[in-house]
């Protein structure tokens, strides 16, 4: 015990925890708002290639993570032909995450909107409701489940994510070294029991994520089968 | 409709950046000079190894997964037993927990020193860094995902049918053969295309245990990083082509099947 706390409160570990569970945040905030918006455009919006917009959106599940790493490396890397070179950065960090979370949220709201009837919100505009209104008060508490739980599922892959990390983040201890990368290293200089410690902490986050899912999922179906 | 208009292009407007332009890129970065360099890199024999590694992989997890993807399925759906929230809980486990994490555990349990590494090294047998344990990396990042689609449609299909054939004198075997695989078997199908797609991509675990040791225990995902770690980048981008062909592949697969599946 004294041994596991030594390294978890060890300033590169700290670092690298600081480091993930921060852009997992963000990551996940950015999926809440964009993954909505995407999931509000593909039920409710018409366009031609809608149907193909629909299928990109799985490409994360599809793409191995060292692939994605790798392609933004060609397009946002050293020689970035839009001369945005982010590589190496921790900005480069939240956009690859960006890169492999961004299904989740949007695969969540998505079946909802759709069994969602327009009809309490037509009801709202003719009494006079203004858009943000009828959004606030009837479209988001009922798609609010959906997007709770594509954030957890979405902040559970951001904290474990490496594949697509490794390559563009340029892995600086204290900098942009996040904690699989850590556990990685550490495994590969030979101190798996250094490793272990972070990874425990990794492993006590998913675990209550996964608790946080079946709990959201146990309180929003109870009414159902009642 | 000028409101409809701009969430649309910040949708499609956020997929582009962060999805389709990078894609793209690799695309045209591949073929920037040619098709020769890209063939070279191709049938290198090394490139070819780590893709026959990563094939059979593949081909041990995919099928052993499918089985237990639908019995644990069944079990769930249709039984009654201690600890049963518990498996449908931990099932889940390879999803959200690191892929380095796993790499981790299986290094511990099979390394020099593990709790079997210690016995099986004693009888002569080699799992880590070798081929047992990119195997056993790759089961186990991908056993979510056929139980994660045959769970809802065991739910929705009910036990009806089998119950009138139980009464017409099936037996528990023909029932499974004749009316529950028949009827989630898109479900399965869809199933066996996303497990086949992350062992493909399996990159966390497997680095952490395969050792990657070329034309040994290099898979096409770590051959990727270590051909960009040496500079020969028209060689990860040559790789990665054909990893995201597949990958685009497997998209068409899933597009065809999900209406399919939810029809039955």
């Amino acid at each position: 015990m004294h041994a596991f706390w030594q390294v978890v409160s060890s300033p590169e570990a700290v670092a690298a925890l600081k480091l993930t569970f921060g852009a997992a945040f963000v990551v996940v905030l950015i999926n809440i708002l964009f993954g909505t918006v995407t999931a509000w455009v593909l039920v409710r919006d018409e366009f031609p290639g809608k149907s193909l917009v629909n299928a990109v959106i799985d490409l994360p599940f599809a793409l191995p993570t060292i692939v994605a790493g790798l392609t933004l490396l060609a397009l946002y890397g050293p020689s970035s032909p839009v001369g945005a070179h982010v590589a190496y950065t921790r900005g480069a960090i939240v956009l690859a995450l960006c890169f492999v979370t961004l299904p989740f949220v949007v695969r969540t709201v998505q079946p909802v909107l759709l069994e969602l009837d327009t009809e309490m919100e037509e009801a709202a505009r003719s009494l006079g409701a203004g858009s943000f209104t009828v959004f606030r008060r009837i479209v988001l508490p009922n798609i609010l489940p959906g997007i709770l739980s594509g954030a957890v599922l979405a902040l559970a892959r951001a904290l474990g994510e490496i594949g697509s990390i490794i390559v563009i983040s340029g892995n600086n201890p204290y900098h942009t070294e996040v904690a699989s990368v850590f556990i990685f290293n550490q495994i590969q200089s030979g101190y798996p029991s250094y490793a272990a410690a972070v990874a425990v902490v990794l492993l006590g986050s998913a675990f209550v994520l996964l608790l946080a899912v079946g709990a959201l999922r146990f309180y929003y179906t109870r009414h159902e089968r009642a | 409709m000028l409101r409809r208009l701009g969430l649309r292009t910040v949708a499609l407007g956020y997929l582009v950046v962060i999805l389709l332009a990078p894609l793209a890129m690799v695309f045209y970065r591949t073929f920037e000079s040619g098709l020769e360099p890209v063939w070279k890199v191709l049938s290198d024999p090394g490139t070819v190894h780590a893709f026959k590694v990563t094939l059979i992989a593949t081909a041990i997890a995919v099928p052993l997964n499918t089985v237990f993807g639908i019995l644990c399925g069944l079990a769930i759906v249709r039984r009654r037993f201690r600890g049963k929230g518990l498996l449908n809980a931990f099932i889940d486990l390879p999803l959200a927990v690191s892929p380095v994490v796993i790499g981790l555990s299986l290094y511990l349990l099979y390394g020099r020193t593990g709790w079997f590494g210690t016995w099986l090294s004693e009888h002569g047998f080699q799992v880590l860094f070798a081929m047992p344990a990119i195997v056993l990396a790759t089961i186990f990042v991908s056993v979510p995902f056929v139980a994660r689609e045959v769970i809802p449609t065991l739910r929705e299909l009910g036990n009806e049918q089998e119950q009138a054939a139980a009464t017409l004198g099936a037996s528990r075997w023909q029932r499974f053969w004749r009316i529950t695989l028949p009827s989630i078997r898109w479900a399965v199908i869809y199933g066996v295309v996303l497990t086949t797609a992350r062992c493909l991509g399996e990159y966390g675990a497997v680095a952490v245990v395969s050792g990657r040791i070329v034309d040994k225990t290099e898979t096409a995902t770590t051959l990727v990083e270590d051909l960009t770690l040496n500079f020969n980048t028209a060689g990860a981008y040559a790789v990665s082509l054909v990893l995201a062909t597949i990958a685009v592949l497997v998209l068409v697969a899933m597009t065809l099947i999900r209406p399919r599946e939810g029809r039955a």
